[in-house]
């Protein structure tokens, strides 16, 4: 099982792995700036924690590329029910925190099930759609809908935990999209989709806990405030674009630590790093995601298989939703929804995760010679 | 989100080949980084500069430091106020959990619905505190700060008030402070004054405010969003606001106050020499404290409702019959005209007959044959009846134009009344009509038209006893006198008037007995105004139809250090209602400056 040979270490995806320890290392630093009491010394909690987590992160990514990816599609189900048991374990006993129940408590050590659930459902996915051979048809959707989708999405939706409900639905969404559908069933999709959308809509409004409705009222119309959220938005915009062009310097971002920004470490990580390192800092952080996503893309096009493409394409989507949601939120020209961005922002289980899912991205791209075989 | 996931499936055809499906998602990616880049452009370089000072702005704030308000002292130097700290409670609305609001307003006794309304309503921003509850005590503080835990956004922050050391005593001439009113805030004479500052609004708060006042400092300082404050910019240190002795003695307001005894009334002490205020009472009046920390409607209401009118300066805006201290008038009218003198004898048979009208002496039994002295001090109303009819009214309102009466005096409280002094030329203008003698019957004892308000009576006492000046009454101890004029009066007539004064209180049979002191020879002057024209005698009359009582005084008789009027309002007669009070405000004034402490209860 353990085929560490040469070849493997000379087929490791180096690119993938640089950039996310990069990516990572700018993380830590803007931790370390952004939680900084103003006249106090740095705090040592957070950075040294994020620092820990990236070496337990960094062995988890090296066993996890240790294994061929094939076993993924073997243990999808049982991964797949564990997760989902999880999910209800935390609805029913987890620990709250920001009106929300996310955590699970083992001992002196909490985490977040549905961050490592994100994988796992691409993971499940893509074992499933793997097996077939034609396009999806309706039957075939609306199975793996109710099937895999639905269950988790509920469970996630009442945590509640939005963000990720919304994004395993646009994992799916795109999964689906890039394993193929039936012509017929895509303009269907479309029809239905355009007609029912406002209906949809207001269900969903309804089903919404105030705090996000109130996310989306300050996007559309940041004047009508209902609870300082158009002013957490605004706040982030003054972040970045007083940045300028080189930035005001490490350590000399005043938004982030004079508390004007909300989760300055965590979900906006980006308006820190873009003050205190202007458009310079940005485009650098930007190319480095870039070459990521791309480089993600190409495994997948280079994977020896149907599964090893579908994980690599779900792995590279999922990075490439929360970037987008996370700056485009931080920017203002996305409603705020309360995702990490990935790699950078503070979270012990997030960078984990991450670390996995990237383990297994540069598995599919280390395995990708036949010759394995 | 749908739209472009549907875009996308479109484009990626079922029928293409993996790679152009992934090339597909690539081009998506790479125009999602456009857009990115684009708006990292227009925030970063096009808007760069302008967010940059938002973000300065952001963090450097302006604060007003309020300069201490200077001290009001009375003449001895006594204190009259104190600036005390007080607290406030304020929340912060964006760390408030709104869970906890109904427990808030239980421990603050303010309805829910109230304090709900006070914080969501729209702030500058969710970090700007919302002031919830004024003037705490020290134990609500206290109990407060134990559970400051339970309540994050939560602050105590400090304020000073003014503290009114003798409460109601001498309120209408020192006055009290107030928030800025809807047109103080446009006057520009109020721009250097915060919004929310507390500005003298009455008496010498509001006369001398911009001397008490002082200068505000500022300074600019670096906060975080909650407004904490981070590192000190710049500071320019506030300059206190300069004393103000006033011309009062306190002793003398607290002494006549307390002998008011709650009855409506006001008095006015002068210091005959100079024309200051030394003391100035209208009765009842109001405690300025409670005007210190923002007067409360309940209070504001009872102030404005209750019928004994509290709010009015009765000292210089009542205009009431003078009564028989206005005797003095006709008697300085008829000696310096000639009309009579010394010698000069009326037989009082208890009242007068003129055609088929009788006019009475309020002594029913008569004074027999009176002249000027004895009709002073038994204040004999036929004797003056006869002397008017002598000199003409005319002449009588002359002089008493001169000794300052039918005009304003020029103290300078505001809203001061003129009073009416008649005369046949005023009587042709006003009421179109012809004066009759019975007219000048009762104007010359002080009834009919005739309307004085006390500071104008006191003033002509002040007049009498200091030979002649009418000065303008002042209420600084320092500012130099206003001397308005000196009336053209004889030295010997003036001499005359003032020892039929000496017998109004220390002679037998005289009406002003009740204001004889030990610590001084009293002059003085009784007048009772009649409220209607029925029989007085009964104890048991109803108060509002009793008549009103005046006492007129200056002590010591022979180099005068006080002159003043007592009016109480249905105080029934003023011998026995007015000079009493008249006794204890001049007593206090006398005494030495260690017992007048001893008065107050000050300790130092």
């Amino acid at each position: 099982m353990f085929n560490i040979d040469r070849r493997l270490i000379r087929n490791f995806d180096w690119i993938t792995f640089s950039v996310i320890i990069v990516i990572s290392f700018i993380g830590i630093m803007t931790i370390f700036s952004a939680t900084r009491q103003p006249g106090d010394a740095p705090q040592a909690t957070f950075y040294m924690k994020q620092v820990a987590w990236l070496l337990i992160s960094i062995c988890a990514l090296i066993v996890i590329v240790s294994f061929d990816y094939i076993w993924l599609a073997r243990i999808a189900l049982v991964l797949y029910i564990i997760g989902v048991l999880l999910l209800v374990f935390v609805l029913i006993t987890g620990r709250t925190g920001m009106g929300a129940q996310r955590w699970i408590s083992i001992g002196f050590f909490s985490f977040q099930p549905s961050e490592f659930f994100k994988l796992i459902f691409i993971i499940m996915l893509a074992g499933y759609y793997s097996l077939r051979r034609e396009p999806l048809d309706t039957f075939a959707l609306l199975r793996v809908f109710l099937i895999i989708v639905l269950i988790p999405f509920v469970l996630l939706f009442k945590q509640p935990d939005l963000g990720t409900a919304v994004i395993i639905l646009l994992i799916f969404t795109s999964i689906s999209l890039a394993y193929g559908l039936q012509k017929k069933l895509l303009i269907t999709l479309l029809i239905i989709g355009m007609v029912s959308l406002p209906f949809v809509g207001n269900v969903l409004w309804t089903g919404l806990k105030d705090y996000q409705k109130n996310r989306l009222i300050a996007f559309i119309d940041p004047q009508a405030d209902p609870s300082g959220i158009g002013y957490h938005i605004n706040q982030s915009k003054i972040a970045i674009g007083s940045g300028e062009f080189t930035g005001k310097g490490f350590l000399k971002g005043t938004q982030g630590p004079f508390r004007f920004l909300p989760e300055k470490h965590t979900d906006f990580i980006f308006a820190v790093y873009a003050e205190e390192r202007g458009f310079m800092g940005s485009l650098f952080l930007l190319f480095l995601y870039f070459v990521l996503i791309l480089r993600g893309l190409d495994t997948a096009r280079k994977a020896k298989d149907e599964f090893g493409r579908l994980l690599a394409l779900g792995i590279t989507f999922m990075f490439s939703i929360y970037f987008f949601v996370n700056v485009g939120m931080t920017l203002g020209i996305m409603p705020v929804v309360g995702i990490p961005l990935p790699f950078m922002s503070y979270g012990g289980t997030a960078l984990l995760s991450n670390f996995i899912s990237a383990g297994v991205l540069i598995n599919v791209r280390t395995r990708r010679f036949s010759l394995f075989y | 989100m749908l739209l472009p996931a549907c875009l996308y499936g479109l484009l990626m055809q079922t029928e293409q080949p993996n790679t152009e499906k992934i090339a597909i998602s690539g081009s998506l990616i790479i125009l999602g980084f456009l857009i990115i880049l684009l708006r990292l452009l227009q925030l970063q370089i096009l808007q760069g500069s302008e967010m940059r000072k938002a973000s300065e702005t952001n963090r450097l704030r302006v604060i007003g430091i309020p300069a201490p308000r200077g001290i009001i002292f009375d003449r001895n130097n006594l204190p009259l106020v104190k600036n005390a700290p007080y607290f406030c409670a304020s929340v912060v609305p964006q760390e408030f959990n709104q869970n906890s609001i109904s427990d808030l307003a239980r421990l603050f006794e303010i309805p829910v619905t109230d304090l709900y309304d006070r914080i969501t309503r729209k702030a500058a921003s969710p970090f700007t505190p919302v002031r919830i509850k004024e003037g705490l005590t020290f134990s609500e503080v206290s109990y407060i700060e134990a559970r400051r835990s339970d309540f994050p956004g939560l602050l105590i922050e400090v304020e000073t008030s003014r503290e009114y050391i003798y409460g109601s005593v001498g309120s209408h001439l020192i006055g009290y402070l107030g928030k800025l009113n809807p047109r103080q805030s446009k006057d520009p004479s109020f721009k250097d004054v915060p919004s929310e500052a507390f500005i003298g609004q009455w008496g010498a708060e509001k006369l001398y405010d911009k001397t008490l006042r002082g200068t505000a400092g500022q300074k600019i300082i670096e906060v975080d969003a909650v407004g904490r404050e981070i590192r000190l910019l710049d500071e320019t240190p506030p300059v206190k606001g300069s004393d103000l002795v006033l011309s009062i003695d306190i002793a003398v307001q607290k002494e006549a106050e307390k002998a008011f005894d709650g009855r409506a009334g006001a008095l006015v002490a002068l210091r005959p020499e100079t024309g200051e205020v030394l003391g100035l009472i209208s009765s009842p009046s109001f405690d300025p404290n409670k005007f210190a920390k923002g007067v409360s409607s309940e209070d504001w209401q009872a102030l404005m409702e209750d019928k004994k009118l509290p709010m009015l300066n009765r000292a210089i805006q009542s205009q009431y019959p003078p009564g028989s201290t206005f005797k003095i008038m006709t008697a300085i009218a008829a000696l310096e005209e000639g009309a009579i003198d010394t010698d000069t004898k009326f037989d009082c048979k208890g009242g007068l007959n003129y055609g088929k009208w009788r006019f009475g002496c309020w002594q029913k039994k008569g004074h027999n044959v009176v002249s000027i002295h004895r009709a002073l001090v038994e204040s004999c109303d036929v004797f003056f009846y006869q002397t008017g009819k002598q000199v003409g009214f005319d002449k009588v309102a002359e002089y008493a134009a001169q000794f300052g009466l039918g005009s304003e005096t020029g103290i300078p409280l505001g809203n001061e009344k003129k009073g009416i002094i008649p005369s046949s030329r005023w009587k042709r203008e006003i009421k179109k009509a012809q004066w009759f003698l019975g007219e000048t019957f009762i104007n010359s004892i002080g009834q009919g038209y005739v309307a004085t308000t006390p500071i104008q009576l006191a003033v002509m006492m002040s007049t009498i006893a200091n030979s002649g000046q009418v000065f303008r009454p002042t209420i600084l101890r320092d500012e130099p006198s206003a001397l308005v004029r000196k009336v053209n009066v004889r030295p010997e007539t003036l001499e005359i008037v003032r020892d039929a004064l000496k017998g109004v209180v220390n002679e037998p049979g005289g009406t002003g007995a009740a204001a004889r002191s030990v610590m001084a020879e009293v002059a003085g002057k009784t007048g009772t105004a009649q409220v209607v024209g029925i029989r007085k005698d009964s104890k048991y009359l109803a108060e509002r139809f009793r008549d009103h009582a005046w006492f007129v005084s200056f002590a010591p008789v022979e180099k005068p250090e006080i002159a003043l009027s007592v009016f109480v309002e249905h105080g029934g007669h003023g011998g026995s209602a007015a000079a009493p009070i008249a006794k204890k405000a001049i007593e206090a004034y006398l005494l030495p400056l260690d017992k007048k402490k001893e008065l107050l209860n000050v300790q130092y």
